[in-house]
């Protein structure tokens, strides 16, 4: 289940779902993604999420078949945040569920590894005095997504 | 007919959001040379930067082809999650 949207998401509720019809799933992981104070050195009062709509749903699902095509996965849930958000907010919902942890583990650091390199989102920061500035991307995640590749090659 | 998008920073720097082009046949890294050539200002967002290029929404490399009607997407990397 892939969901782009402006809204705050509720986290029993996204467990329900990722548990819903199915018993077989043993295994839960969910990560959340949230707005932190500091950022490359500066302080950070709010955050603007830009997306290219018409990509972000597309290329979402398709990283969702990604990894399933990886792992046997039960549920998968990807929710992205755009707009205004606020310090402390959630950005982002990574969920996966699957009938033992290890499958659950890898594929909710994969789609977030992935999604972090691909997937059409910008954040653009208020800092102190007022001053927008985007957010440079950051190396550590290129080589994050990039050590997939393997895993990737040989399934 | 070819639909060009912009986005965040690259969309302020360029102060342009779209532009419609026939660039049919072009590969997508000799059309961020013949942009390039507008100005100062669109040769160092376009050339000098990174850039990640879509076409129809999934993205390619430098040497792939745009279609008849393809739409063509120009952005930095991306920053979310």
């Amino acid at each position: 289940m892939i969901r782009v949207q402006q809204a705050d998401f509720d986290m029993n509720q996204e467990y329900q779902a990722l548990i819903s019809d199915n018993s077989s799933s043993g295994a839960v992981v969910m990560f959340v993604g949230r707005v932190r104070d500091v950022n490359q050195g500066h302080q950070i009062d709010e955050l603007y999420l830009e997306h290219y709509p018409e990509m972000t749903n597309k290329y979402l699902s398709q990283l969702e078949r990604q990894a399933r095509a990886l792992w046997p996965l039960e549920n998968v849930s990807v929710i992205h945040r755009v707009g205004p958000l606020q310090l402390e907010d959630k950005i982002v919902l990574v969920g996966v569920s699957s009938v033992h942890r290890e499958a659950a583990f890898e594929a909710a650091q994969y789609l977030m590894d992935l999604l972090k390199t691909n997937a059409p989102f910008w954040k653009k920061e208020v800092i102190e005095g007022g001053h927008n500035r985007w957010v440079e991307a950051n190396h550590k995640d290129t080589i994050a997504a990039a050590q997939w590749a393997e895993v990737e090659r040989l399934a | 007919m070819n639909k060009i998008l912009f986005f965040a920073q690259l969309r302020e720097r360029l102060e342009c959001d779209e532009l419609d082009l026939d660039v049919a046949g072009l590969s997508v890294g000799e059309l961020r040379q013949q942009l390039a050539q507008k100005n100062k200002r669109w040769q160092k967002w376009l050339l000098d930067k990174d850039v990640l290029v879509a076409v129809n929404q999934a993205l390619v490399a430098a040497d792939s082809r745009i279609g008849e009607g393809d739409e063509v997407a120009m952005f930095p990397p991306v920053t979310g999650g």
